[in-house]
């Protein structure tokens, strides 16, 4: 379990645990603290959910997933997670220097596994990421969907129950982010976690996911929370001409029209 | 990149230089023993080759041994100035004054408190090589992108391994750029040390052919001593190539 420093003591837990709960969280940056980029953050995500996170650009999405991730601390409120957190960053930050196999084994490595190893190990599964026969390619001679699926591997490998996605396809023209999603949507099918992806397509969100938060322009905080009751893995193409999903798709974005 | 057109001109340019050379040396209001031409100087080479080649020898060896000891100090010492704070703040102006130091002053001290053998020159060649190296390797384990430093973090890496795994790469182009820098002052570094005190050495028999009025074998001398300098910038060229592949596929991108 991994409980960041001010979170409060801790009371006896309810029986329906929480894998990530914020309360009342705040950030702020610059000087003297005046760029306040989240406040009154409160969000759950149980167990094996799929939460999107969608919002304007620069309403503090990214700045959630590393509070959650560990890697910022808030000014005030709380973050708990229980699970360790794989976290994907918003670029895929390949090292140039590294084949596609080594980028992925990385993961590995830093848990103490030796080279040869991880690599064995990361090898294993590149047929099943699409990645077969681009073991040895540098990241400047793979697609920007094949850099982002090494990302996912490496992302993945360490095992951890908590995955947060930070707009993994958003670098992707629409062909391939349809079709990354779409192999998203299997995976997480075949291998259930608990996810949180934050997006700013609001499409993507309703499509992946169980729940979808919708922020509000920075100070970033939860204006709405829609439920999407259909059946995971969705189709993109099904999810167009089903009504119960536009009319979701549609709620969200009233929703972000409303707080722009 | 069109390298035809490059090198075309860079002949070019070299041949008119060689021109206008050997035109001034041949006026007859210039003497003989003042400038020898380039047709002397090639005469000299030729005629002087196993002499010129024994003292190479010995001049390249200083200039090897001593780059080689400042690549080793200088990044281990750009690696723990980066792994600890107050050694950065601390080192940092010594490392200045150290570039302030006349070397030509110090090569005669040096000698005097060693003796004429390697040592001296050694000293002076890692003297002066040791900044440029030390500071780009400084500045290149500085720059890592935070980001990628963020995600060593999320993948739960020790400082070591982040060091090993990114910074030290990511600072690999950098490495290289002090050291063709530290490649074309090298040579000068062993040439001071020779002149300060030495019995065998290019800069001693360029300094003592002088004072023997032999000209077109002190021309021959720094034609050597140029060429020494060039060759090593230029492997230092390519090892970063072959070692850094990235470095350009990313700038070109
Ligand atoms: N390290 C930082 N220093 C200063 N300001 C920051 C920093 N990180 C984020 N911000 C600011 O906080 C706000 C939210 O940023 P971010 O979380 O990246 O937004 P999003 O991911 O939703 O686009 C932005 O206004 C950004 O400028
Ligand atoms: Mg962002």
């Amino acid at each position: 379990m991994q409980v960041h420093p001010e979170a409060p003591v801790q009371e006896p837990r309810p029986v329906q645990r929480s894998e990530i709960a914020l309360d009342g969280v705040e950030r702020r940056f610059g000087r003297r603290s005046t760029v306040v980029a989240l406040r009154g953050l409160d969000l759950r995500v149980e167990a094996g959910e799929v939460l999107a996170v969608v919002g304007p650009s620069g309403c503090g999405k990214s700045t959630l997933l590393e509070l959650v991730a560990g890697l910022q601390q808030p000014d005030a409120g709380s973050v708990s997670v229980t699970g360790a957190t794989a976290y994907m960053p918003q670029r895929d930050l390949l090292l140039p220097w590294r084949d596609a196999l080594g980028n992925a084994a990385l993961a590995l490595e830093c848990q103490g596994l030796g080279r040869r190893d991880a690599r064995e190990r990361a090898g294993a599964l590149f047929a099943r990421f699409g990645l077969a026969e681009f073991e040895r390619a540098r990241p400047s001679e793979l697609s920007g969907g094949m850099r982002q699926r090494v990302a996912f591997l490496r992302t993945l490998l360490p095992g951890r129950p908590v995955l947060l996605l930070d707009e993994p396809f958003g670098a992707l023209d629409s062909i391939t982010r349809t079709s990354m999603q779409g192999w998203l949507a299997g995976a997480l099918a075949a291998e259930p976690r608990t996810v949180l992806l934050v997006t700013h397509d609001v499409e993507e969100a309703v499509l992946l996911a169980d729940r979808v938060a919708v922020l509000s322009p920075r100070p970033g905080r939860v204006v709405a929370e829609l439920d999407v009751r259909l059946a995971r893995p969705r189709r993109r193409r099904d999810a167009l001409g089903d009504p119960a999903f536009v009319e979701l798709v549609r709620r969200a974005l009233d929703v972000l029209a409303v707080g722009a | 990149m069109r390298t035809f057109p490059r090198v075309a001109l860079a002949t070019l340019l070299l041949a008119l230089v060689l021109a206008a050379w050997q035109g001034v040396a041949s006026l007859d209001s210039v003497d003989d023993l003042t400038l020898a031409s380039p047709a002397e100087t090639a005469t000299a080479l030729s005629d002087d080759w196993s002499l010129l080649m024994d003292n190479a020898w010995v001049t390249l060896e200083e200039v090897l041994l001593g780059l080689a000891i400042a690549v080793v100090a200088g990044a281990v010492l750009a690696v723990a100035m980066h792994l600890w704070q107050p050694l950065r703040d601390a080192a940092y102006p010594l490392l200045i004054a150290s570039q302030a130091i006349p070397i030509v002053v110090l090569a005669p001290i040096f000698v005097l408190a060693f003796d004429y053998g390697m040592g001296p020159k050694l000293a002076i060649v890692a003297l002066i090589c040791f900044f440029p190296i030390t500071v780009n390797v400084l500045d290149g384990l500085r720059s890592t992108p935070a980001e990628l430093l963020k995600l060593m973090r999320s993948l739960g890496a020790s400082r070591l391994q982040t060091l090993r795994k990114v910074e030290l790469p990511a600072a690999l182009p950098s490495f290289f750029t002090g050291l063709r820098v530290a490649a074309s002052v090298s040579v000068i570094g062993a040439v001071f040390g020779e002149w300060a005190g030495a019995d065998e050495g290019l800069g001693r028999l360029v300094l003592l052919a002088n004072n023997q009025l032999q000209t077109p074998r002190a021309y021959a001398g720094i034609v050597l001593l140029t060429l020494m300098a060039v060759a090593l910038f230029a492997l230092a060229t390519i090892a970063d190539r072959l070692l850094c592949p990235w470095n350009r596929e990313e700038a070109k991108a």
